[in-house]
């Protein structure tokens, strides 16, 4: 196996107190490679999209820490968090939460912009990724003139558009029928995935496993298990 | 920072609805509060027209004036008292009253007379037709001519009326820097001639116009008229007193401050209400902005340019839409008295920042509260 892009130490997260405490995270520790594709998957509630908010820097544990290729991102001040979320994650969010005020391209140059590359160049750079997801004639086109799995394949762009190192999935077959969301994460496994690259995917959907490296069953904010996927 | 900006621009400016909306609110909120005090402003000029047009240093008048309008005759020892006053250059007498003119059709129409010192004609206007000299020819007199004059019947040189059975003529044809504010021509002649032609009480002397030996000489010359019992005001001194008499005794500055103020409501609730939704409304797309990696400054800048933006375009548009109706009006009617300074700007512009600076305040702090975890949340 490469190294680990991700190393999580003994996560614990819970919201609310007192009787309304409830704990989505119990000691959950693991490793992500480069080069896999890692599923997290389990029931409702599980703890899932917690677990993916703590990995990619978005939600603060309670205690347990997150290490990013050496470096404990828990430690950062909420201007660097930013930073490595914008350097070093992409998102693809499970409602794609595209601007639709915004050309596909403009909403796939929205991570260049943040990092300050002037608009051109951002839409030059937005096109190429269209262009890597096969919408390269879509680009002029408002995210509501297109067809679900072309809109998940605009955030796909959007989430690759600043050359992350990890992309984070979110139910990314959940508004999708399943053949277009087979596709797309085959599409993903296919052209996004590389060695220099770990990709984490919360999902419910059984039938995109064969996709995987590894899947790591959830249960009450435990990991239960991990299993070998079907790229194993 | 460039694209950020751009990118808030091409997210606001793409709502057409929402930015329709704030702009109409905004444009409708400055065009009411400029219009509102621009006819304040016009009003209050033209209350001190005669001030401005006789362009004296120092007036002299009795303590219980109030407006220029509003003359209190002085008794002439008054003028003597303040010729021999210590740092007056030269005084001179001014008659100012409004006169019934007899037209030649037989009809009346009431004029503001004034009458200018007879040796120095201190405060004579520019002429435009005549010389000035012929003010002292047999009933001579002087029409200016502004948005009054056609009341006159648009009277030229030679014109005959009546004042008070006396027979009148015109000689001469003049221009002021200010029309008077209640819409009746004026008139100019002698001192002497206006204390023969009109009935007076048994003091005449409206105002004592007086030029100082230096400005320096001001306050001092102010100290000895005010001994003689008498109030002396400089020219600024007494707008302002006729500015404060409209402002504070008519009721006028107070509807008009009102009408303002509800302007500023009216475009503050409806901007500030549509530019609150328009945030309500990206919410989780500033949610999705942040977990990416937008830092909550860089949302900050984009609501705050956002805010700024359409403020700026609805005080521009709202002036231009004032402007536009200002001189419309004009056209259908002269006497309209609107007119817009900068001070009116200035407010309505301080008026527009805090109607952005309000809409952008509750944006900010909704921005600032979404955590990105809600966006995965959903």
């Amino acid at each position: 196996m490469a190294n680990p892009a991700i190393t999580a130490t003994a996560l614990v997260k819970w919201f609310g107190e007192g009787e309304a405490k409830t704990t989505a995270l119990r000691e959950v520790s693991l490793d992500a490679y480069f080069g896999e594709m890692l599923y997290i998957v389990g029931p409702s509630g599980s703890g899932k999209t917690t677990l993916l908010s703590v990995l990619s820097g978005i939600l603060r544990p309670n205690s347990g820490s997150v290490s990013v290729e050496g470096s404990d991102i828990w430690n950062l001040s909420s201007d660097k968090l930013a930073d490595f979320r914008l350097h070093k994650i992409g998102f693809v969010f499970q409602d794609y939460h595209l601007f639709p005020r915004l050309t596909t391209a403009e909403n796939v140059a929205i991570p260049l912009i943040l990092k300050r590359k002037n608009w051109a160049e951002g839409i030059a750079e937005a096109n190429k990724c269209l262009e890597i997801v096969g919408l390269k004639g879509r680009a002029g086109l408002p995210p509501v003139k297109l067809s679900g799995g072309e809109q998940q394949r605009v955030a796909i762009a959007r989430a690759i558009a600043g050359q992350p190192d990890i992309l984070i999935m979110d139910e990314p077959t959940a508004s999708l029928d399943g053949d277009t969301g087979q596709a797309i994460v085959g599409f993903v496994h296919k052209n996004i995935l590389n060695e220099k690259r770990c990709i984490l995917i919360v999902t419910h959907d059984s039938r995109i496993y064969e996709f995987a490296s590894r899947i790591l069953k959830m249960e009450d904010g435990r990991l239960t298990g991990v299993e070998k996927g079907g790229l194993a | 920072m460039k694209g950020i900006l751009k990118l808030a621009y091409k997210l606001l400016v793409n709502d057409k609805a929402k930015f329709t909306a704030l702009l109409v609110g905004i444009t409708f909120a400055v065009f009411l509060m400029i219009a509102m005090t621009s006819l304040f402003a016009g009003v209050l000029k033209r209350a001190s027209a005669t001030v401005v047009n006789l362009g004296a240093s120092v007036w002299v008048m009795d303590q219980s004036v109030q407006t220029v309008a509003n003359t209190i005759g002085m008794p002439d020892y008054v003028l003597d008292a303040v010729r021999s006053m210590r740092g007056v250059r030269y005084a001179v007498p001014v008659y100012s009253g409004v006169a019934l003119v007899k037209l030649a059709d037989g009809t009346y129409q009431a004029c503001t007379l004034v009458g200018l010192d007879d040796t120095s004609l201190f405060g004579r206007p520019q002429l435009l037709e005549g010389r000035i000299e012929d003010i002292y020819g047999e009933n001579a007199f002087i029409v200016v001519k502004d948005t009054e004059f056609p009341k006159m019947e648009n009277p030229g040189v030679g014109t005959e009326f009546e004042v008070n059975d006396h027979r009148g003529v015109i000689v001469g044809i003049a221009q002021v820097a200010s029309s008077g504010l209640f819409g009746i021509p004026t008139l100019y002649t002698t001192y002497e001639r206006a204390l023969q032609y009109l009935p007076n009480p048994r003091f005449t002397i409206s105002y004592v116009l007086v030029e100082p030996k230096s400005p320096a000489e001001i306050p001092n010359i102010k100290l000895q008229v005010q001994a003689l019992g008498y109030l002396g005001l400089t020219k600024d001194e007494f707008m302002d007193k006729i500015s404060d008499f409209y402002m504070y005794q008519t009721g006028l500055g107070m509807n008009l401050l009102i009408m303002t103020v509800m302007s500023f409501i009216v475009g503050l609730s409806i901007s500030g209400q549509t530019f609150y939704t328009f945030v309500l409304e990206n919410l989780e797309k500033f949610g999705a902005l942040k977990a990416i990696g937008a830092k909550s400054r860089e949302l900050i800048v984009m609501i705050l340019f956002q805010a700024s933006f359409t403020a700026l375009t609805g005080y521009g548009l709202g002036i231009g839409l004032c402007a536009l109706t200002i001189a419309l009006a004009k056209l259908k009617l002269p006497d309209y008295a609107a007119m817009i300074t900068f001070w009116n700007l200035a407010l309505a512009f301080v008026m527009v920042v805090v109607i952005a600076a309000v809409s952008s305040y509750f944006g900010v702090r909704k921005v600032l509260r979404i955590e990105p975890f809600d966006i995965f949340r959903g």
